[in-house]
């Protein structure tokens, strides 16, 4: 089982990378092309409070994972 | 204090007053949090006219900041405080910010008497209200947990979590109450005013309960002992020990945990009113009955949670959640579909109205159709159109309101489908204060299990009825397209897609759930 929890890193950091590309590329960068404060404001909290938090958070999760943090002596 | 007691009943019955005194002050601060909401298109029209970019911008930033960004930094700052000078007197302070800030909401001018000024105040208050919210949970939950025995911290931390669906319950209750009273124009006029206004009565009685506690036994024992950290911003996360699992909290339980409540309890009614278009007051009463039903069972299942696990309990509620949610959100559909009922054949009556707008140059006619069908449901049609009385203005285009109200059998079937996802979110939540404080030692555990909680619930969570929205009428304006260009609709049911976030976000949590979090419950004082 420690294994799978370990191989499982990988996972995370790309579905991290992946969330952050959606959010910035796919999501907020239109909401800025459009304008207005309704599209801006959540783009800014895509932006910078949301990717970072998904992408920075899962990336660190995934690496912890990797390095077999999680491992549980039964 | 009766002296003929035995040790355990007097500890008994300090846990109680221990208890009481927590998930009151909790309570009345989701009961002021929730006002705010409740009372929004009011407040809007009094401090955020939408004909103002300023007001307009300020509004949009009040609704985002608070819910989403100000309550983790909240739970940062009071959480360091909470580790540093103890539990009860952060507590105290978030509760007494709370209560300023709502009271101070009810008193401002509005826009019309001191301008820009105005929005400006209540954005302020709102971040301030936002911050208290982020302090409070953490140190009632730690607080209460560190006075529990161990095997009954899951039920005696219940009750916190019971505090949050009862603040929204009573929230409503007042606001009808007060509506009730008076007339609709001396409710816009200033009775809106009253349940913020209020708010300083019950945090007054409050802060009186909570002032003579004690500190919590845990923390003064960690402070005599000299264990009290320097920094716990850093020791929690700083230290790959503990942020490992300030990570493990986020990704494992509360991000999962925060999209199952916003479903049951907010996105439920959204979806009653906005896509089965349930009318205002049948669909507020469904949510009333499904809460007050479903309340008690944070209780039973913090109570099970001591007994066969915490992982356990709230990764079930979990995957029935996310397997579940798109055959009841297609039930709840059906229930209000009036085209899947029959017509009580010549019920079509047709109501026409005509009224000028005061102070305006503007008629407005209201044809209102309506059909009634054989399981006592109706549907009104409500077409508005305002005109002018100036020659050569064109009349505005018609807006047409489809209202549902259904009869007596499918208000109780959308009772139970609503129901169900109450109980999916007592199952979530009903044992993750429990689960939190558990993770974590007694120096770092208010900032530690503040922060994910937040970030799971005010932003995981709080974005939901946006981001579904926003799903649901992506794939509504994609078939219009297909539609227009004469192709096959590439959604066939464009209701649902909005459950894809909670159901992707719910997934990703119960699989890291599932391989990461220990199920053998911790001692809280290692």
């Amino acid at each position: 089982m420690n294994a799978i929890r370990q191989i499982f890193g990988i996972v995370w950091i790309l579905l991290g990378l992946a969330a952050g590309y959606f959010l910035v590329f796919e999501q907020s960068l239109k909401l800025f092309e459009k304008g207005g404060m309704d599209n801006i404001v959540p783009a800014i909290i895509y932006t910078f409070i949301l990717a970072p938090l998904l992408t920075g958070g899962m990336c660190i999760f995934g690496v912890y994972a990797l390095q077999n943090e999680y491992k549980r002596v039964d | 204090m009766n002296s003929n007691l035995s040790s355990e009943q007097v500890d008994k019955k300090k846990l109680r007053k221990v208890i009481a005194a927590s998930s009151v002050g909790t309570l009345i601060e989701w009961y002021d949090f929730y006002i705010f909401g409740s009372l929004s298109v009011v407040i809007a029209t009094k401090f955020f006219p939408s004909d103002n970019p300023t007001a307009a911008f300020l509004s949009t930033l009040a609704t985002f900041a608070a819910g989403f960004v100000v309550r983790p930094f909240g739970a940062l700052f009071f959480g360091r405080l909470g580790d540093l000078i103890g539990r009860k007197y952060t507590f105290m302070v978030t509760l007494l910010i709370m209560g300023f800030s709502t009271f101070a909401i009810g008193l401002i001018p509005g826009y019309e008497t001191i301008g820009f000024i105005a929005p400006l105040l209540v954005l302020i208050l709102r971040l301030l209200q936002g911050l208290a919210l982020g302090g409070e949970y953490g140190g009632a939950a730690t607080y209460v947990a560190e006075h529990s025995e161990p095997g009954k911290r899951g039920y005696r931390t219940a009750w916190i979590q019971t505090t949050a669906s009862l603040g929204l319950f009573i929230s409503l209750l007042v606001i009808l109450a007060t509506k009730k009273s008076m007339s609709a124009e001396a409710f816009a006029n200033f009775g809106w005013r009253i349940p913020f206004l209020i708010s300083i009565v019950m945090v007054g009685i409050s802060y009186f309960i909570r002032k003579n506690m004690d500190e919590s036994p845990m923390f003064e024992k960690a402070k005599a002992a000299g264990e009290i950290v320097a920094n716990p911003l850093k020791e929690s996360f700083g230290k790959k020990l503990n942020f490992k699992f300030v990570l493990l909290a986020l990704f494992g339980a509360t991000m999962g945990q925060g999209v199952v409540w916003y479903t049951g309890q907010f996105y439920a009614l959204s979806f009653l009113q906005k896509v089965a278009n349930i009318e205002f007051e049948q669909s507020n009463y469904i949510i009333a009955a499904s809460l007050a039903g479903g309340t008690g069972f944070f209780i039973f299942f913090g109570w099970l949670s001591d007994k066969i696990g915490r992982k356990v309990v709230m990764l079930t509620g979990m995957l029935l959640a996310i397997c579940t949610y798109r055959p009841i959100y297609q039930a709840m559909y059906e229930t209000a579909d009036v085209s899947l009922k029959t017509e009580v054949a010549g019920s079509k009556v047709i109501k026409t109205d005509y009224f000028m707008i005061p102070k305006s140059v503007d008629l407005k006619k209201t044809v209102k159709t309506e059909f009634s069908y054989t399981d006592g449901s109706t549907l009104t049609l409500e077409e508005s159109s305002l005109t002018t009385i100036f020659p050569g203005k064109n009349p505005q285009k018609p807006e047409v309101k489809r209202i549902v109200h259904v009869g007596s059998s499918s208000f109780w079937f959308l009772i139970l489908l609503v129901f169900i996802q109450v109980l999916y979110v007592t199952m979530v939540y009903g044992p993750i204060a429990a689960f939190l404080v558990e993770m974590f030692p007694t120096a770092i555990r208010y900032t530690s299990m503040s922060l994910p909680y937040h970030i799971g619930n005010g932003i995981f969570g709080g974005l939901l009825p946006a981001v579904a929205t926003y799903l649901a009428a992506k794939a509504s304006t994609a078939n219009e397209v297909a539609v227009a260009a004469g192709q096959a609709i590439p959604y066939d049911k464009p209701y649902l897609e909005g459950l894809w976030y909670p159901i992707i976000i719910g997934g990703v949590c119960f699989v890291i759930g599932l391989l990461y979090v220990n199920g053998k419950d911790k001692e809280i004082n290692d």
